[in-house]
Order: C-alpha cells, then structure tokens, then sequence
C-alpha cells in the first residue's frame, strides 16, 4: 500500500472502527428521537393541528434533541452514502466528485434543517 | 511438485467480482435482500432529504405554511399532483421504516452476537415482513383509507 506520490490509495486512513462505531451511535440517537417524537404525537389529546405540532419542537429540549438529531443524520448519511460510492464506483475521479457532491448535499441539507428550527 | 498439489491447484475455484449484467442470476438469502434494500432505502432517503426538510420546514414555520404543506398532499403543489407527493411520502414511509428495523436487527447482533445461519434468516424475514406490513398500514391512513 503506497500512501504517497501518483500511485498512492487515495481511500482508508484507519477510519474505519471510528465510522463503524458513529454508524451505530448515531443510529441510536436517531432511534431515539423516533420514539420520542411518536409518543409526543400519540399522546396529543385531539387532532394533529399546527398548534398541536409547532408545539412539540418549540420545547427547548426537543430542540436541543432536533438538533442533536440534524448533526447525527448528516453524519451517518455521510458514512452511509460514501460506503456506497467506494464500493460501486471504482474511477477516482468520478468517486471524488460524488464525495464532494454528497458533501455538498448534506451540509446543505443541515444547514436547511437548522435554519427551519432556530426560527420556531 | 507432487500429484497431490497440482490437483489442488487444479480444482481451486476462480472467483471474480460480480458484473451488473450478472446481478438477476444471483439468488440472494433473505439477509441479503434485506442488506441491499438497507443501501437502497439509505439512499432513496438520501436523496429525499430535501423534500423531507420541505415538510418540516413548512409544517412548522407559521400556520400559513401549515395550510401550504397540507394542501400539497391534497390539490398538489407547482406541477406535482397530490397522489403522487402521497406516493413520494409511501416511499419514504417504507424506506424509513425498512432501514429503522434492518439497523435495530444490526444492533442486536452486535450486542448479543445472534450470527447463526438460522438467527440471521429468521430475523431478516422479520425485517422484510415487518417493514412491508407497517407500510400498508401506514399507507392506508395517508391514502384516507380510515
């Protein structure tokens, strides 16, 4: 394995416990929010209305876990997606655009989503 | 070299990397229709996170936006019809809950070490029946069936 000049691996810095492991802690987190936002919602008395549910994500700590939530997403969907394009897209060049586009998506994506949220 | 070698060598198997064209000819176990369904619920959400941030975005900015985001499941939205942004919604519906089960049974097997042959079967049934029941149901209530 080259890890220097034309013919170096361009791909694996011994990441690949630290990605395992955030895979999983955040795939826990994002469990979590699932059944904490359902029980909100079914234990609603009435309809689901805008009130009902603007009110749900206006609590401090159901921010503070939103956005928690945000950052888990973006990251998991991250090692996630780029496990995919490494091992289905074998060109660099191809593969280095599709990082940087998925990238891109994600940070865009967050930033969206955190915007939505510091406005309730 | 002796006999005993050489009719190793033989009879090794060559394996070589599965081409595209040659995916159908493949019969896959439960487990792994239940691994690539995994990549491509994964992706399919991926690629929906925009829509996804458009409901949150709408659904919680102001009660105008509220009517904004209720009507698009109804009369459409731009040039999109209502049935198929409630299509669109079916399909995240599934990939969510397809992705939910298949990664709660990856945890489980990281933690109690369930890799037999059968546990592994067993359990991506579970995952795909599962996945798919849950769907229905939830698809019936987004379609107005009760």
């Amino acid at each position: 394995m080259t890890t220097y000049g034309s013919k170096r691996i361009v791909t694996g810095a011994h990441y690949g416990l630290r990605d395992w492991m955030v895979q999983r802690a955040t795939a826990l987190l994002m469990a979590l929010f699932t059944i904490v936002l359902l029980v909100q919602v079914l234990l609603t008395s009435g309809p689901i209305d805008y009130v009902a549910w603007s009110s749900i994500f206006s609590k401090q700590w159901m921010k503070f876990l939103t956005f928690a939530l945000i950052v888990s997403l973006a990251y998991h969907a991250w090692v996630g997606v780029r496990d995919i394009w490494m091992d289905y897209v074998k060109p660099v060049g191809v593969r280095l655009a599709l990082h940087t586009f998925t990238l891109v998506w994600l940070t865009g994506c967050a930033g969206w989503a955190i915007q939505v949220l510091w406005r309730l | 070299m002796t006999d005993a070698t050489q009719a190793t060598k033989k009879n090794r198997p060559v394996y070589t990397n599965i081409h595209v064209t040659q995916i159908v000819s493949y019969r896959l176990p439960p487990a792994g229709i239940v691994s690539i369904l995994h990549r491509i619920s994964g992706l399919l959400m991926f690629f929906l996170l925009p829509f996804v941030i458009w409901m949150f975005d709408t659904s919680l900015t102001s009660e105008i936006s509220y009517e904004t985001f209720t009507a698009a499941f109804v009369s459409g939205i731009g040039f999109l019809p209502g049935w198929f942004i409630k299509l669109v919604t079916l399909g995240l519906i599934w990939g969510y809950l397809h992705h939910f089960i298949a990664g709660v049974r990856h945890l489980w097997m990281d933690a109690t070490h369930s890799v037999s042959k059968a546990q592994g079967k067993n359990s991506a049934v579970v995952t795909l029946v599962l996945g798919v029941l849950l769907t229905l149901a939830l698809g019936a209530k987004l379609f107005g069936l009760y």
